[in-house]
């Protein structure tokens, strides 16, 4: 049905060319806004393809080339795609190359960039920076210890979740609570749990005899502590995904591991988590991303440029460069090298999406 | 799926059936020590979700440095420890926060929805090459990947150089302040980081809308306009929900743009994530109480939000 649909439609746009064309340059000047119904448009613009053919007919030669050349609709939905994805050039692309251009200069101060004179100088200042070398570490810790623990609880509360509870809906509507929650508020929370005094995780620790522990203010420990955070407000989400992955799985497949006489654990070690790859795959790139903007949760742990002492990840150490110091092009090769960390996560995600069909 | 493998049920196993409802008794029989462990995970896990949330809620109902040295953090305030101050201090310092939030986050929300929606339809129902698709869709689909670190410093160049300002003239002389325009950089600059996880979710979903509809409008002669118009437009309803939603809540609680755009939480335009980062630093001290209702009152719209559309909310991000 849809290639006899497909190919009638070709036919018949293909002898209807000038017309279902040109009614579009024609016409153009009423398109916007038709209240008629179909039909009554299909007259009006078999009308004016009549009265304008000739005229339009330099535009139609240049379009026909493009859908020619592109496919048969590429004129016609250009309004639609073309604009967001000039707009998502020039901020995204555009920026990204601009800020390379930007890290080559000796950009700082209050005096605008000279472009006239351009070097890598600055990349050469932070691969001999402790501090970019410390950042990156962070980054790099932060990144990949959040990732991993997220996803491990984030399975553990989809696997619990799937067992056929009762309230199943509020237990995951609590466990997905936090992330609908600002950075700004959830680091105003832990700062809070946190508390050397009289925060909770010190006083669940002091009832086993532990601490109590300067959570924020020691420099080994805080990245940590920012994982934990992290964690609590992004495993909610991983088990979305995860729950989703789940469900997708036949139920014959919970039931021939049955059979085999699996138990419990062994069935969802050996069947029913090699399947949920896919779902870790595209759980582990957001929770990444997400790690990456953790710039907003330790900018409010000390409302301020610099987070506390060995928390220093690039993210921040970029916007602080730029923003405290005015150390722009320094900055600029900052956040290139974080761009660089991130497309080397993206690049094979990408990719990976592109074989599998999903791009 | 069943719980066939749990035999070994429990020996205290309730096993009276006098007159009780059936529910009930099903309930208790499916009780074994499998179920209870089951259940004692779940609601170990609930009380980790909630205890940072309930800890902060008890303490902004507290007097300062009386009220929470002497309480544990997660006992609700006795009577004489009990204030709404706090409550009062953060709606005043927050209010104009709150407004201002909602003047570049509504707008950049419905606009970024929109151009989503365009693109995503642009990119599946249209027939071209995917030769020449693809590499147009795979650059939609990285910009969601950005750390927006990368585009900062030519963010501020860009809007150091757009003469916005003198563009929006009338606006001045209506009485806006002019510090307002950060807001409108503000819209601008969510639509376009935007864009990408909007046509992300619109395009999960065109992909699975009838085709003969489509391709039966398109036979009768419909533009590619018009099928948007008249079909696609309307049944994406339910998507343009889950995208309104999961976009507000992500623009609503943004924190870097705003702090780059508008810099100073003393600005009258500052938003409201900006105004609570700083409210801790403003006052002497670190008044917990002050910071925790003030957060609530920050995280209000999307609780709200939340709430009452849970589903689309987990359907946007699962996405």
């Amino acid at each position: 049905m849809r290639d006899f649909l497909s190919t009638a439609r070709t036919r018949l746009r293909r002898a209807a060319d000038g017309d279902a064309d040109s009614d579009d340059v024609g016409a153009g000047s009423e398109r916007d806004d038709d209240p008629v119904s179909t039909g009554d448009a299909a007259a009006t613009e078999a009308g004016a393809v009549v009265t304008d053919g000739g005229t339009a007919a330099g535009g139609d030669g240049f379009r026909d080339r493009l859908n020619e050349r592109f496919g048969e609709d590429f004129t016609e939905s250009a309004p639609f795609w073309l604009p967001p994805f000039l707009l998502v050039g020039l901020f995204v692309y555009g920026a990204i190359a601009w800020n390379f251009v930007i890290s080559l200069t000796d950009y700082k101060g209050f005096v605008g960039p000279d472009y006239s004179d351009l070097d890598f100088e600055m990349y050469v200042r932070a691969v001999n920076d402790s501090g970019v070398i410390d950042a990156t570490v962070n980054t790099f810790l932060l990144v990949v210890g959040f990732t991993t623990v997220a996803l491990a609880v984030g399975l553990v509360l989809a696997i619990l979740i799937d067992r056929n509870i009762r309230f199943e809906n509020t237990f995951r509507t609590i466990y997905l609570l936090p992330m609908s929650l600002s950075f700004v508020v959830t680091a105003q929370f832990w700062l809070w749990m946190y508390n050397f005094n009289n925060g909770v995780v010190n006083i669940a620790l002091g009832t086993v005899g532990i601490g109590p522990v300067d959570w924020i203010g020691n420099s080994s420990l805080v990245l940590w502590a920012v994982v934990f955070a992290l964690v609590w407000q992004f495993s909610g989400y991983t088990m979305v995904v995860y729950l989703a992955g789940l469900r997708a799985i036949p139920t014959e497949h919970y039931e021939a591991a049955r059979v085999d006489g699996a138990s419990t654990l062994k069935m969802y070690w050996r069947v029913i988590i090699p399947q949920l790859k896919g779902s870790t795959i595209s759980a582990a790139i957001v929770l990444m991303v997400f790690a990456l903007k953790a710039f907003d949760f330790l900018y409010s742990l000390v409302s301020g440029y610099r987070p506390p002492n060995g928390a220093d990840i690039l993210a921040t150490k970029m916007v602080r460069e730029a923003y405290s110091t005015n150390n722009w092009a320094y900055a600029s090769a900052i956040a290139i090298i974080l761009f660089l960390m991130a497309l080397s996560i993206i690049g094979p995600y990408l990719y990976y999406e592109y074989n599998q069909g999903n791009l | 799926m069943s719980d066939a493998s749990h035999e070994d049920s429990d020996p205290t196993d309730p096993t009276d059936s006098t007159g009780v409802a059936a529910r009930v008794r099903d309930d208790l029989a499916a009780l074994d020590g499998y179920r209870v462990a089951l259940y004692a995970a779940i609601i170990g896990m609930t009380v980790f979700f909630l205890t940072p949330i309930e800890s902060g809620l008890v303490t902004a109902f507290k007097t300062n440095p009386g009220g929470i040295s002497s309480t544990l953090p997660f006992a609700p305030p006795p009577p004489r420890f009990f204030t709404l101050e706090k409550w009062q201090t953060a709606i005043a310092a927050l209010g104009r926060g709150m407004v201002n939030s909602a003047l570049y986050a509504v707008p950049a929300t419905i606009i970024s929805a929109l151009f989503g929606s365009f693109a995503a339809y642009g990119l599946t129902q249209a027939d071209w090459r995917a030769r020449y698709k693809a590499p147009v869709l795979a650059m939609l689909v990285a910009g969601i990947f950005i750390p927006y670190q990368a585009v900062l410093v030519p963010l501020s160049q860009f809007w150091g150089a757009v003469p916005l300002a003198e563009l929006l003239t009338p606006l001045w002389v209506l009485g806006v302040p002019q510090s307002y325009v950060g807001l409108v950089e503000l819209t601008i600059t969510h639509v376009a980081y935007g864009i990408p996880i909007c046509m992300v979710l619109f395009r999960s979903y065109y992909r699975n809308v009838s085709e003969e509809m489509i391709e039966a409008a398109r036979l009768d002669g419909a533009t590619f306009r018009r099928v948007y118009r008249r079909i696609v437009f309307p049944i994406s309803t339910p998507m343009f929900a889950v995208v309104l939603i999961y976009q507000f809540t992500q623009i609503w609680n943004d924190l870097l743009f705003a702090l780059i755009l508008v810099s100073t939480e003393s600005s009258p335009a500052a938003p409201v994530v900006l105004i609570l980062a700083g409210l801790g630093e403003s006052m002497e001290g670190q008044d917990f109480a002050l910071r925790m209702a003030g957060a609530f009152v920050a995280a209000l719209p999307t609780l709200i939000v939340y709430i009452m559309f849970g589903e689309e909310f987990a359907e946007g991000v699962a996405t």
